[in-house]
């Protein structure tokens, strides 16, 4: 059969050598959706003129997985999965590999690098309402990419098998000895010994370097196929798609290919520089990065006086560590008030309905099972709790900018509490920093669960026809 | 009012940030440079004679001393072949028993590849931690090992520089409290050993030094390295900015 027909494919930016790279570009075409798809996404791919600051961080998260993966891949070499020899090869890498040190410190700041541009980029979606009619699937997708980060970073971290490796693979594991029932058979599955070892070890690996990035390619790819299908949001909360020329054009659309990409490119080279000051010149950054007590060799007779995560993950470990018995009381009392806000507020049966079967069964719940699972449970619900953003959101516009004074409040105050929860989440336990933390879950949670009222009490600001500036 | 109460509560929440936990040792700011190839071939020199009798250094290879200066040759013929009379491109093992080295000093002495990146804290360096550790040994007849030392009390490990040093007893000292004189135990000098305070301190540092390069050998390199990338990105940027301006002279 003949190859399809289409039209060739005209080049007209390599001088001599238009005619030849016109004619390859056309054998393609014609067995391949080459054309089609470079329009779809690029050269005809519309995108709101009027992206600012905060909409660099997603063409930048993609470029640190490339750089993940393309330096786990040399990594990977060199490592040695084994309890007996990971310790050692990774300081041969960082020795004895020439280029070992670079490639392993590109990996290591690039996983703090990765956490840092993936939250600017969920805070600007929640900034800007992204999450919202007809986004709610890019923010699904989006929330499993973040569930999936923060699962590869877990077990990546066991690899280097140093005590912090150790001891905060043990913590995180344990927690599931808390669950009810099956817990300690549970933990014991996940770990494939009665302590982390090397077979813990084996396995993290194969999550680590297999697994994981597998999902999280898929993903990425069904993030970016489902804001192409709808485009993308900007920061007045416009859509671009109601207001198009005659050509079908939308008129504050502009082609993302060359346009967003030359930007993009602006963006790659300001994070570069930061990026490289760290790698360079303070790789550990100050123990954030690389703790300490990483550089000594895993004991398992050896407890660590202060385990603490990396801190991507403290602001979670906070709250875990927060939910104390006392607070318990503080969390039913939360509980009963919610239930009779919504019992007496909601509109519609349903909400009604849910909290009314819900709730006694969590309060039964709360009174036969220990805080500690309650911890667990919070910590998990606090990563969760974002999938519920489109349908909290009640608000009639989407951005920050024209929303009431509530949401610009409630936000800030949520981005501070996120930080605090993070800095105690680092520190040792103190009867201060416990109370803190106590204050911040409430917050936290109040954020999210009171967002269907306070977004629509509040007084919004008219929304312009056409994106500004 | 809510944003009162907001207000409130983001101000209540700042103060805390200031609060650290845990208790602080003070540690003297070791006077060391990586650069300075004649210090770390003296504290090379002091390290395999002084502690990897003891400790190892399991992960770092003779050869690599090539870093600071010295040739194949005189690494065989002074670090090598007097010790251990192994080949040039050996790992830094030590030859003591675990199970004998367990019941001298209670626990295996640790492995010294990366003890200054691992004795790092909110405190101060590992090379501070290091540089303190070594000048704070004194006479303890309560210790197995008739030593102890203020930094890291009830240690495993007796003074292995004393010779140097010589023996420090604990005594009451005067010292500037908040207004008032205080009296406190610290390690003072009882017995002098073959090197004045000032020529042991200077040989601790060097010690530190070269136990600071031996944490990370690339350090030296990546900083020097780092620099050019950073001037490569630094001209680059406005280039690209131009690139972007220039593409988008048409968007209004």
């Amino acid at each position: 059969m003949a190859a399809t027909k289409k039209e060739p494919v005209v080049v007209n930016f390599a001088g001599p050598f238009n005619a030849p790279i016109g004619g390859l570009l056309t054998w393609v075409d014609q067995r391949f959706p080459l054309m089609s798809q470079w329009k779809d996404h690029m050269s005809e791919y519309y995108a709101p003129k009027n992206f600012n600051f905060w909409y660099y961080f997603g063409s930048l998260a993609m470029l640190v997985l490339v750089l993940q993966i393309v330096t786990g891949i040399f990594l990977v070499m060199h490592y040695k999965p084994s309890a007996a020899e990971a310790f050692a090869s990774v300081e041969y890498i960082m020795r004895d590999v020439p280029g070992g040190w670079l490639i392993r410190y590109m990996h290591s700041t690039g996983a703090s690098a990765f956490f840092i541009v993936i939250y600017l980029h969920m805070f600007r979606g929640l900034m800007y309402g992204s999450y919202r009619a007809p986004r709610e699937l890019i923010w699904i997708f989006g929330m499993v990419i973040y569930l999936c980060l923060m699962a590869e970073a877990f077990f990546g971290y066991l690899l280097p098998w140093g005590q912090m490796s150790y001891w905060g693979a043990q913590v995180i594991i344990n927690l599931f000895d808390a669950l009810p029932i099956i817990g300690p058979d549970l933990s014991t599955w996940i770990r494939g010994d009665f302590v982390v070892g090397d077979a813990t070890l084996n396995r993290f690996f194969a999550f680590h370097v297999i697994a994981i990035p597998l999902a999280i390619l898929g993903l990425v790819a069904a993030h970016i196929m489902a804001l192409h299908e709808v485009g993308s949001n900007n920061p007045d909360g416009v859509e671009i798609k109601q207001n198009k020329n005659e050509k079908g054009i939308p008129v504050d659309g502009i082609p993302f290919f060359p346009y967003y990409v030359v930007k993009d490119i602006l963006g790659v080279v300001v994070f570069a520089l930061v990026f490289c000051a760290i790698l360079f010149f303070a790789p550990e950054m100050g123990g954030y990065f690389l703790e300490y007590n990483n550089f000594i060799p895993a004991d398992p007779l050896k407890t660590p006086p202060h385990i603490a995560p990396v801190w991507y993950f403290t602001p979670y470990y906070s709250i875990l560590r927060a939910t104390t018995e006392d607070f318990m009381w503080v969390l039913r009392i939360g509980v009963v008030a919610y239930t009779l806000l919504i019992l007496f507020t909601a509109r519609g049966c349903l909400p009604k309905l849910l909290a009314a079967l819900i709730a006694p069964v969590v309060l039964i719940a709360m009174g036969v099972i220990e805080a500690k699972v309650w911890g667990v449970v919070l910590m998990g619900v606090a990563t969760l709790i974002f999938f519920l953003m489109p349908w909290l959101d009640k608000s009639p516009v989407k951005s920050i900018r024209y929303k009431g004074s509530y949401s610009r409040w409630a936000l800030t105050t949520f981005v501070v509490v996120f930080l605090v929860l993070g800095y105690y989440g680092t520190q040792s336990v103190t009867a201060m920093g416990t109370l803190i933390s106590q204050v911040g879950t409430l917050i936290y949670f109040a954020f999210f669960l009171l967002m269907p009222w306070y977004t629509q009490m509040e007084q919004t600001l008219p929304v312009p026809d056409r994106v500004t500036g | 009012m809510i944003k009162k109460i907001m207000a409130a509560i983001l101000l209540s929440a700042l103060p805390t940030l200031g609060i650290a936990a845990g208790e602080h040792v003070h540690l003297d700011r070791a006077p060391i440079n990586t650069s300075d190839t004649a210090s770390l071939q003296r504290g090379a020199a002091l390290f395999i004679n002084y502690c990897l009798n003891c400790h190892s250094a399991n992960y770092m290879r003779y050869n690599r001393l090539k870093d600071i200066g010295l040739n194949d040759k005189e690494i065989l013929e002074n670090f090598v072949q007097p010790f251990t009379g192994g080949k040039v491109g050996d790992l830094m093992k030590n030859t003591m028993d675990v199970s004998e080295s367990k019941v001298w000093f209670g626990a295996q002495p640790p492995d010294l590849t990366v003890i200054a990146r691992s004795r790092a804290s909110g405190d101060g360096s590992g090379a501070d931690w290091l540089y303190t550790y070594l000048r704070t040994f004194y006479r303890d007849a309560s210790r197995p090992t008739g030593w102890n030392n203020t930094t890291f009390p009830n240690v495993g490990m007796p003074h292995a520089l004393w010779e140097l040093q010589g023996q420090q007893e604990m005594k009451p000292t005067r010292v500037r409290g908040d207004g008032f004189m205080a009296s406190v135990d610290k390690p003072v000098l009882a017995k002098p050993g073959k090197l004045s305070a000032l020529e042991y301190d200077r040989a601790v540092a060097d010690l530190v030094n070269y136990l600071v390069y031996m944490g990370e050998p690339a350090a030296h390199g990546r900083k020097n390295i780092g620099l050019g990338v950073l001037i490569f990105l630094a001209l680059l940027f406005p280039l690209i900015y131009a690139l972007k301006k220039n593409f988008w002279k048409d968007v209004h």
